[in-house]
């Protein structure tokens, strides 16, 4: 199975100290989303840590990574191709929207004007035609959300991981971002991985939820 | 191969004998003891009062603003502003006579002879290097608060009842001192054996053990290169023993704090009383700063300017002029130093924090840039001139420039560290994910979002240079002239309009220096609200 599409986890298992805190085996295909449930502090964001490749050095891992069927488990972060985003926006405060956007995308030989005509356009995905040029600090936290997610986006990554991505957001604006979310996700056909404590997050996501130790959750009980 | 040595090694038998009968020895190591142990415990007492009461309000904001200015005023000019104004010439007694003739009341119409500076206890010393401490203190407590989650834990103790001073004490302190531990110990032993600004304050019959030893040195005579090289060791000893004390005084504070965790007491009443005092003190320590500087400006101008008068009769650009070719000359050979020590220091300290930062092991490398701190300067800097002369390198403008090095580079350190390790490194990870190389988050992200506090500390670093006195002196053989070493060398003269004049220049640099790293951020980032300027 490891010649294949999609972001799949081959026994990725990771201690501290002897603590066993996640162990997942798993097969997300294109335009999937998995999410991971668990409680506060249970690990979630360590998973995601070795998914992306800033695990520290303090946790030890096992197990195998690939993405579409290549082996990334030993690649620097930069070389993965995987995206992430994070429950703050971590948009760059040095940087107007469209500077945070352009660092984003990979160079790959447009002209000023096409790189420009990208982010417009990508703005306007997002329905914020005329913030171009706005610091990221005058946005609202919604915008900021936004111009976070197609940040990530443009960054042509092959799989993104959500790290309870809509908890800092109030519910309205939590359900239109979500939405949004796995509107341009599916798109893109990008496999998805998401950990989140919302049983409302994982129903809109739709795909399979599961445990840190790999067994499956029945959300529609609880 | 150093004169701290040379007694030990054997060839000046005599040395320790000579110096255990000169009988300035006491006077002189007492003056050390005093003034360094009062001036760190009360600038400290001061910046803690100053977080404890007032942080969070608006007024600290304007306190804040005040750091920067008084940070860049050198240790010199400082000094000699504070003789302007209490001397017995100085303005206060000017003005304390006019106001008595124009109330009718008798006084003597000329100088009072009691002694108010270079008194025999060290007083006008400790007031300065209090005025002197205060602001960098304030700037490393800044740095240190933000870590320590002290708004929060102030929150927590201020709704359990606790007064701001003790719940400070119990809350904050216990985790904030350790943070502020090695610029305290750089206080303290700076306080000790500082020599400009002991020739500029304190006593001179016996001088304080520093002066004394750099008096020593420039004479000839082997006895007395002897007698600097033992009286160095007694100096080292005793700001090493002194450390043990200020630790043995941590101990017993932790244990008091400990004890009085399970008391219950709130301490209410102490805030009051602490406040009051605390503003009295700030406003007349920094009042007097302030009016120095002024008497400094008004000096360097002043015509015909008798006493009792409290201002010239008769202002006259003369002596301008007339320095004009001395001071270009200082300020030429006091930028090019600064700039030479800074710029390669601020370099090295991104470089070492960096590679920090991507977890290589740097840890030891770090620990010693941050000695020169700790030893005083007037114990090694004789073997490093030693040094500089066996080498045949003595009394060059990159000689000198190197030394400055040497102790810029621990002040910067100092200052860039917090800032750049509080550094919110999810912003390299997300960088990352989106495939940017470590140097172009370094260039484009890290360097960019902390453009503000590496100015800051360049202008710290440039302070710094600026304010040496010894190195400058000593490494430069006495051929290459500062601001500093010209403004010092004044002193002795009594030319109050020359004094003034130096010593205006020489803190106008620094301010320049510290306007500009305060103004390029809010100029660059105009349209970024998060990075303007310092919080």
């Amino acid at each position: 199975m490891k010649i294949t599409d999609g972001l799949v986890l081959d026994h990725l298992t990771i201690f501290k100290g002897a603590k066993r805190l996640v162990a997942l085996s798993a097969h997300v295909k294109k335009g999937e989303v998995l999410t991971l449930m668990a409680p506060s502090g249970a690990g979630k964001s360590t998973a995601l840590a070795a998914i992306v490749g800033a695990l520290d050095p303090f946790f030890r891992q096992h197990g195998k990574i690939f993405l579409d069927g290549q082996d990334i488990t030993d690649l620097p972060i930069h070389e993965r191709h995987v995206g992430i985003l994070l429950q703050d926006d971590l948009l760059f405060p040095h940087m107007s929207v469209a500077a945070n956007l352009a660092f984003a995308m990979p160079n790959s030989g447009q002209s000023k004007g096409e790189r420009h005509r990208l982010i417009e356009q990508t703005l306007e995905e997002v329905d914020m035609p005329l913030h171009a040029n706005a610091d990221p600090a005058t946005l609202s936290g919604g915008e900021r959300a936004r111009v976070a997610l197609v940040r990530c986006l443009l960054a042509e990554p092959k799989a993104l991981l959500l790290d309870e991505p809509f908890s800092a957001l109030d519910q309205d604006l939590r359900a239109t971002l979500r939405l949004k979310v796995f509107e341009l996700t599916k798109a893109r056909a990008l496999p998805v991985i998401m950990v989140t404590h919302e049983h409302a997050d994982a129903l809109a996501a739709g795909g399979e939820v599961i445990s840190l130790m790999g067994q499956a959750l029945d959300i529609s009980k609880t | 191969m150093s004169p701290v040595l040379r007694p030990i090694s054997g060839q000046d038998q005599g040395a320790f004998m000579s110096l255990w009968s000169w009988n300035g020895l006491w006077p002189a190591i007492r003056l050390s003891l005093v003034t360094g142990l009062a001036a760190t415990l009360i600038g400290l007492a001061m910046t803690t009062a100053l977080f404890a009461l007032f942080q969070g309000h608006r007024i600290f904001r304007v306190f804040l603003r005040l750091v920067a200015p008084f940070l860049a005023v050198p240790h010199a000019t400082a000094a000699l502003a504070l003789t302007f104004i209490l001397a017995p010439s100085g303005w206060i007694m000017r003005g304390v006579v006019t106001l008595f003739n124009a109330l009718g009341i008798p006084i003597s119409q000329t100088p009072p002879d009691f002694i108010t500076i270079n008194d025999p206890g060290g007083l006008a010393l400790i007031f300065g290097l209090v005025i002197k401490e205060v602001p960098f203190l304030v700037l490393m407590c800044v740095a240190a608060w933000a870590q320590c989650d002290a708004p929060r834990r102030r929150l927590v103790a201020s709704a359990l009842g606790y007064g701001r001073i003790t719940g400070f004490w119990l809350t904050i302190w216990p985790v904030l001192y350790p943070q502020l531990r090695l610029p305290i110990f750089a206080v303290l032993a700076y306080s000790m054996t500082t020599v400009d600004m002991a020739m500029i304050l304190g006593p001179s019959l016996p001088p304080s053990l520093a002066v004394q030893i750099s008096k020593w040195i420039t004479l000839p005579e082997p006895l007395y290169q002897g007698m600097a090289a033992a009286a160095a060791v007694v100096q080292l000893t005793l700001v090493a023993a002194t450390l043990l004390v200020w630790r043995f005084l941590e101990l017993m504070g932790r244990a008091i704090s400990r004890a009085q965790f399970q008391s219950g007491i709130r301490g209410l009443s102490l805030d009051g009383p602490i406040k009051f005092f605390g503003l009295v003190f700030g406003l007349v320590g920094f009042g007097v700063l302030i009016f120095g500087l002024l008497a400094l400006g008004i000096w360097s101008i002043a015509g015909l300017w008798p006493y009792p008068d409290v201002l010239p009769q008769t202002y006259t650009p003369r002596v301008w002029a007339e320095a004009q070719s001395g001071v270009i000359k200082a300020t030429q050979n006091t930028v090019i130093l600064a700039l030479l020590s800074t710029v390669p220091a601020v370099f090295l300290v991104l470089a070492v924090l960096q590679s920090e930062f991507l977890g290589k092991r740097t840890y030891r490398i770090q620990r010693i840039i941050y000695v020169p701190l700790l030893v005083p300067q007037i114990t090694f800097l004789p073997g490093l001139y030693q040094l500089t002369l066996t080498a045949g390198i003595s009394g060059q403008t990159l000689t000198v420039a190197f030394a400055h090095f040497i102790f810029v580079l621990p002040y910067v350190a100092l200052t860039m560290g917090p800032a750049f390790r509080a550094w919110d490194i999810r912003y390299a990870m997300v960088a990352s994910a989106m495939g940017a190389s470590r140097k172009k988050i370094f260039w484009q992200v890290r360097l960019p979002m902390l453009l503000c506090p590496i100015l800051i500390s360049s202008a710290v670093g440039i302070a710094t240079s600026v304010a040496q006195f010894l190195p400058s002196q000593l490494i430069g053989a006495g051929r290459i002239e500062t601001l500093t070493t010209e403004a010092v060398a004044l002193t002795s003269g009594g030319n109050r309009r020359l004094i003034g004049t130096y010593g205006l220049v020489q803190s106008l640099f620094p301010a320049i220096v510290f306007g500009l790293a305060l103004w390029v951020p809010t100029l660059t980032y105009r349209n970024r609200r998060t990075l303007r300027a310092p919080k």
